[in-house]
């Protein structure tokens, strides 16, 4: 479903990595993990369509794909380490706000469901300046949540969440892998995977 | 906590390549963007003093004499015009790129063009369009007649979204920079303001020599027509580089 072959990733003149290939079938996810500066950013900002590859080629079934090119913009999810939040608005109208961003029509009742999934229910009409660093990650959980992308390309997804929200991201990532769907994860905590659908990568190893 | 198994399923609209995507992303954008204004007003009101302060210091830096302000009023409006437009440009990318809003923008299904073109009208609402309809209360200090008034406003009705559409391209141009941005992105932008401000002026100055102002309008009104064509990509563009 999602492949990548040869991929190099360079910044500035230096050569992060290269001869970097997966392939991830539906129901598979890959955690990639190396030290700090060894391009894991850069690697998964490649798979979300952010940035180009120095060399090599992605794959999305079958079909070679470009940065920001309409297949991958409608089927992935990505989550970087910028929250895409606005301290302005409340929590659920941030959710709301990326939701029909990423081109999704999503009812209040559901959207309110994913935010007590995550447990904001009772924080929802609360601007997300006065949240901490863990509730705004929830949001985004919902997020991944009720897009249901079959792409989820997720940077350092562990960081500022407490262990309730790491079982919840883990829960998260599970039921989206049942349903067919694949996973790039760069963190380095383990999210009780079945070994059989999870590959690793190690980069700058 | 509840399972997340609970979270109902939400039906993905269709991909944004078509109109409807266009469309939908404008209006995305649009909103989500005067709600923002609306939250932080406070900001909004300091961009407008400011024009009407930089407009009130004229008379009083020169003999206050009727001739004299009546020919340098429509200037002197439209460079404050132009100085509030670019005061409130970093604000249309800056903070978005910081907060990592941008990334989603360029992900999102619908044209990155239609979302930015949305951005760009959400600007233009709450400066462009209020420059404009303070002009004939500042234009009292400067002796304009009905008539220049009225040229003066349809000028700047036509003129300041050329300005914010430009400024896009800029404000897209500069986000990688940090620190310096803001004043990189005058030295950008002023000089392709001129024969906006030329134009805009000369609008007036013309309808005071008795000439009429059908030709200067009728070249803001191309020069709208351009940037509404091309700067949406142009400024897309720029924001696709600035995040790679």
């Amino acid at each position: 479903m999602l492949e990548a072959h040869d991929l190099a990733g360079r910044r500035g003149h230096a050569e992060l990595f290269a001869g970097v290939g997966f392939r991830l079938a539906p129901g598979e996810a890959i955690v990639v993990t190396g030290p700090n500066g060894t391009g894991k950013t850069t690697l998964l900002r490649m798979l979300a369509g952010l940035s180009a590859p120095a060399a090599g080629e992605i794959r999305l079934n079958g079909k070679s794909i470009a940065p920001f090119s309409p297949e991958l913009r409608s089927s992935v999810a990505y989550a970087g380490h910028l929250p895409a939040l606005k301290d302005e608005l409340t929590a659920e109208e941030n959710l709301t706000s990326l939701v029909h961003l990423a081109g999704a029509k999503a009812t209040e009742p559901s959207l309110r469901a994913a935010l007590d999934a995550v447990a904001l229910g009772r924080k929802r009409t609360l601007p997300a300046r006065v949240l901490s660093a863990g509730q705004r990650r929830r949001i985004g959980l919902a997020r991944l949540a009720v897009l249901r992308r079959p792409v989820w390309v997720l940077d350092e997804p562990v960081t500022a969440l407490d262990s309730a929200g790491v079982d919840l991201l883990a829960r998260l990532v599970h039921e989206h892998l049942d349903r067919g769907g694949v996973a790039v994860l760069a963190t380095h905590q383990s999210l009780g995977l079945e070994p059989g659908r999870v590959q690793s990568l190690v980069l700058g190893g | 906590m509840t399972m997340a198994a609970t979270v109902p399923a939400v039906v993905e609209a269709a991909s944004g390549a078509d109109q409807d995507g266009a469309l939908a992303g404008l209006r995305w954008a649009v909103t989500r963007d005067l709600r923002l204004a609306m939250r932080s007003r406070a900001e909004l009101g300091v961009q407008l003093l400011f024009y009407v302060i930089v407009v009130a210091l004229f008379p009083l830096s020169m003999t206050p004499e009727r001739n004299l302000l009546a020919t340098m009023g429509p200037g002197v409006l439209w460079v404050a015009a132009l100085l509030a437009s670019l005061l409130s440009l970093p604000r249309l990318f800056a903070s978005d790129h910081a907060d990592g809003t941008l990334e989603q923008i360029a992900l999102s299904p619908y044209p990155l063009e239609a979302l930015i073109a949305g951005k760009v009208l959400a600007h233009w609402l709450t400066t462009g369009l209020p420059v404009a309809l303070l002009a004939p209360l500042l234009a009292l200090q400067y002796y304009l007649d009905g008539e220049s008034v009225a040229i003066l406003v349809a000028g700047l009705l036509l003129g300041t979204p050329i300005l914010s559409l430009l400024g896009a391209v800029g404000a897209a141009l500069t986000l990688g920079l940090r620190g310096g941005g803001g004043s990189l992105l005058a030295l950008l932008i002023l000089p392709l303001y001129v024969p906006v401000l030329i134009f805009g002026a000369g609008a007036v100055d013309s309808v005071r020599a008795g000439l009429g102002a059908t030709a200067n309008l009728s070249l803001l009104g191309a020069g709208l027509a351009l940037a509404l064509v091309g700067t949406p990509f142009a400024a897309a563009a720029a924001v696709r580089i600035a995040l790679d």
